[in-house]
């Protein structure tokens, strides 16, 4: 949870210099990307096995799926962006990023105990 | 007349993208769940999802006639989250659960009441050149 945080907002700040200063992305920040990627996928296996686990009241389902869905952003919006080398296709791993985050955050929640 | 899904087209529909899916998602979770807690929220959480689909959709069409739907959809959008977002203050019993547009979109960082603007702001940008201006510069 913390990891996919840390990462996300440092990515984050690396997509928004890389903004400021009308670059596109390179190998670094798609590397980074990938991290994130893996620690979501692990977060998915740890996330599944502690819901099995668990004697708290979590919406399973709801919970599983924003594992899952977690996943999606990152390689949707690299391919995305890649499909565009400009100012907005960096803008678009910008935008990736933040919705892992807002993703992150509600898979707390949920894990919390919130509802749909 | 510009490509709908390039420069910060690319951008919009990526975030439009991530909207149709959430929706869909939280609308079908909260349909499927428990349907009569909240039959109007939850239908309007559907409707608001099929909206965010056909923008999305359109903006990576492109052309004429999606052009023409994606603002009739934005419209929609603008309009449903204004009164969704009004009657959910006003009249509480009506939803007693959180949807896309209820609050204006407090929920998700009240982006759902600035994005159908920036969407009509982006489909003004692009607008297919009328038969009047298309004359003068052929």
């Amino acid at each position: 949870m913390g990891a996919v945080l840390v990462l996300s907002a440092v990515a984050l700040l690396g997509i928004a210099v890389l903004l400021v200063k009308d670059q596109t992305a390179g190998d670094p920040l798609f590397a980074l990307l990938a991290v994130i990627e893996v620690v979501l996928l692990v977060q998915l296996v740890v996330g599944s096995v502690q819901l099995s686990g668990t004697e708290r009241d979590v919406s399973g389902v709801l919970f599983v799926s924003y594992l899952v869905g977690i996943l999606t952003a990152l390689p949707i919006g690299a391919f995305w962006s890649l499909a565009e080398r400009t100012r907005a296709g960096t803008a678009v791993l910008a935008v990736a990023a933040f919705t892992v985050i807002a993703l992150e955050l509600r898979l707390d929640a949920i894990w919390g105990g919130a509802g749909a | 007349m510009r490509d709908l899904s390039s420069g910060p087209g690319r951008v919009l529909v990526f975030v439009y993208g991530v909207f149709a899916v959430a929706a869909t998602g939280r609308s079908l979770v909260q349909l499927g769940a428990d349907a009569d807690k909240a039959p109007v929220a939850y239908s309007l959480s559907l409707l608001a999802a099929v909206i965010y689909l056909v923008a999305t959709t359109c903006l990576l069409l492109g052309g004429r006639r999606s052009w023409l739907i994606a603002v009739g959809a934005c419209t929609i959008e603008l309009v449903g989250v204004l009164v969704v977002g009004t009657l959910s203050y006003a009249d509480t019993a009506l939803f007693p659960d959180k949807t896309v547009w209820s609050h204006f979109g407090q929920g998700y960082g009240f982006l759902p009441l600035v994005l159908p603007f920036v969407g009509l702001a982006w489909l003004r940008a692009t607008r297919p050149a009328t038969r009047h201006t298309a004359q003068r510069s052929a």
